[in-house]
């Protein structure tokens, strides 16, 4: 991938010392303007839930906050504070977040090196058992009915391990494995007398930190947003995590909040639309933060996922 | 199983070679129990479909239903087949006509940045409303749309104008729903093509060059060819698909008033099956629904591989 940036940045070079035709001209400025385009886009609804949380709710109502906020306020982010049931959420939410991707690492990465050896015995039709589950399945019901009977229904459990396996995921790290582990270093390990589980722990692990992370961050980031299962399978709300709690207020109250009136009704509904956008800032910024860091290896393993598995 | 022993017999050497790799079937252990537990045990829990199942009795002690195909031919009768079908097919063909081409106009227009920092800072930027969630992702568009206090309300209100409740039509929901889905995901979708345009030889842009092709050809007989084989294969996988229909977003996004059009398939075996408890039911629609769409996927593939060499087997 460098290689061929680098022989493109040359071959733009070469053609700096002529000059553009206008048809090319014409080329850039359209790329440029519609990059431009997106960009805005994507960038200002963004921006304006960061403005709109610091602002006055009336100011914001009132069309007032367009680039700055208004009437500068943190009233939202205080009340924020009052709702311990947001904190219990977050708190659960960190909780299946670090244990989920625990979990999917120590269930998707062993089988992923298993199924990247072409010596296993019967690869092709353990394989075939994992695809297949990618297109077809029992649906809801009968999935919902199975979960009571092994007892996890209501249980922190459902949330981490029934659904840990990712075929997605493994496909991604079988070829990482295929392409990046050669396979003289199984047979030069296997002559100094290494059985596959030292070769797997010793070796193959600590070559493997890149697709480690990548895929630890995807289920990192799919617990924190999810919430399907938790509507499911989680009655108690001590165990609800944070997006279901979202749920109650962005979606929930919304409708409910249009009902009330009379004063106090009236500053209830001025600090429940604060907190709406505060809330979503709160509950975004941890990935929002972390991500750029690691976006290199998002691209990475997308890229290693695009060759067909 | 039949091929490990089949093979087995046909050599001992194979048997040699499963016991010597114990450790890797050690490895594969937690996953295919995993799987044999939560994916196809549920599939054999399928059979309450044909039966009159009740909690107490079990799967296997509920009686066999009388027609076995009742609880399909009542969805069939149901007046909510209609809307379901046509509200899923709906909204998944818009998505495809919206959601299929941006990504790879997006990738071709970054493969097009000559400047490195302004690429790389377009695509983090474009990449990020990936990573919001579906509740707030909704939550946003319910702040957004709302037509007292919502940025859609203020930019009417620029211009003195009323601003329609657009959540509360049933004409509108659609195309929220896809136009959202693109701001949400073009950028990341994007990212495979990327991967693609990458892989092009260099050679071939510099041979373009010397034979005097304009950026506009380079474009249009380089990069939208090399995209082909990936677009096709994202092609079959999502009109696979075509009858599934996510059910988070959907059904966050409903309301009493646009009911009409955002009924479908997943959210409708939702309300029957956990709200009104309605197993069999319910788990024959989803049935109905999964086969539809495995012959669907099976007939794109084919068709596929006829036409192009592209294919997902």
């Amino acid at each position: 991938m460098t290689e061929t940036a680098l022989n493109r940045g040359k071959t733009d070079n070469l053609k700096d010392t002529k000059q553009y035709s206008l048809s090319d001209r014409i080329f850039n400025f359209v790329v440029y303007s519609f990059s431009f385009i997106f960009l805005l886009i994507t960038v200002y609804p963004i921006y304006f839930v960061v403005i709109a949380s610091f602002s006055d709710p009336y100011a914001v109502s009132g069309g007032k906050v367009w680039f700055l906020p208004y009437d500068f306020t943190l009233d939202g982010y205080k009340e924020l504070l009052k709702h311990s049931e947001i904190w219990r959420g977050y708190w659960n939410t960190i909780l299946y977040t670090i244990t989920g991707a625990f979990v999917g690492l120590a269930v998707n990465i062993p089988a992923a090196y298993a199924l990247s050896r072409k010596d296993l015995v019967g690869r092709k039709f353990i394989m075939l058992l994992f695809i297949f589950t990618m297109y077809f399945n029992g649906g809801l019901i009968p999935t919902f009915l199975t979960i009571k009977e092994f007892g996890l229904y209501d249980n922190f459990w459902v949330m981490v391990l029934p659904f840990s396996v990712s075929v997605y995921n493994i496909i991604v790290a079988r070829t990482f494995f295929t392409s990046s582990i050669s396979e003289d270093l199984w047979d030069a390990a296997q002559i100094d007398g290494c059985g596959n589980l030292r070769y797997f722990f010793r070796i193959v692990l600590p070559l493997s930190k890149a697709i480690l992370s990548v895929i630890g961050l995807w289920i990192a980031v799919g617990q924190w947003n999810s919430y399907f299962n938790a509507l499911i399978y989680i009655k108690n709300a001590k165990l609800y995590p944070l997006q279901l709690i979202l749920r109650d207020i962005l979606i929930i109250n919304n409708v409910q909040s249009a009902l009330g009136t009379g004063e106090a009704a009236q500053i209830a509904l001025r600090l429940a639309n604060l907190m709406r956008y505060s809330i979503i800032i709160v509950s975004t910024v941890p990935i929002m933060i972390f991500y750029p860091f690691v976006q290199k290896y998002f691209n990475h393993g997308v890229m290693v996922g695009a060759v067909k598995g | 199983m039949k091929t490990v022993i089949h093979a087995s017999l046909s050599s001992g050497n194979t048997l040699r070679r499963i016991r010597r790799n114990w450790g890797l079937y050690l490895l594969l252990l937690p996953s295919v129990v995993l799987v044999l537990c939560f994916a196809y045990k549920p599939m054999y829990g399928i059979i309450i479909a044909f039966k009159d199942f009740k909690p107490a009795l079990g799967i296997t002690g509920s009686p066999w239903a009388d027609p076995w195909y009742k609880y399909f031919l009542k969805f069939f009768k149901s007046y909510q087949f209609k809307t379901t079908i046509t509200n899923t097919i709906l909204i998944n063909l818009y998505s495809l006509a919206v959601n299929f081409p941006l990504p790879i106009i997006m990738a071709l227009l970054i493969n097009q940045m000559q400047a490195k920092r302004f690429k790389r800072v377009f695509q983090t930027i474009t990449y990020m409303p990936h990573f919001i969630s579906t509740v707030v992702m909704v939550g946003l568009i319910l702040i957004f749309l709302s037509p007292g206090s919502g940025l859609l309300g203020n930019i009417y209100k620029l211009f003195g104008m009323e601003a329609p409740n657009l959540m509360g039509k049933a004409k509108a929901f659609t195309s929220i729903y896809v136009w959202t889905d693109a701001w949400q995901h073009t950028g990341w979708d994007s990212i495979i093509y990327i991967a693609a345009l990458s892989t092009v030889d260099v050679c071939l842009y510099e041979a373009a060059t010397i034979d005097g092709a304009s950026k506009w050809q380079k474009l249009f007989y380089i990069d939208i060819p090399m995209l082909i084989p990936t677009a096709v294969i994202l092609l079959i996988m999502r009109v696979g698909n075509l009858m599934s229909l996510g059910f988070e977003k959907v059904y966050l996004m409903q309301n009493n008033l646009n009911l009409s059009a955002s009924e479908v398939i997943a959210t409708y075996v939702y309300k029957i099956g956990i709200n009104s408890a309605q197993y069999s039911y319910s788990a024959a629609i989803n049935m109905f629904n999964t086969i539809i769409n495995f012959l669907l996927l099976i007939c794109v593939n084919q068709i596929s591989k006829r036409v192009s060499e592209n294919s997902l087997w």
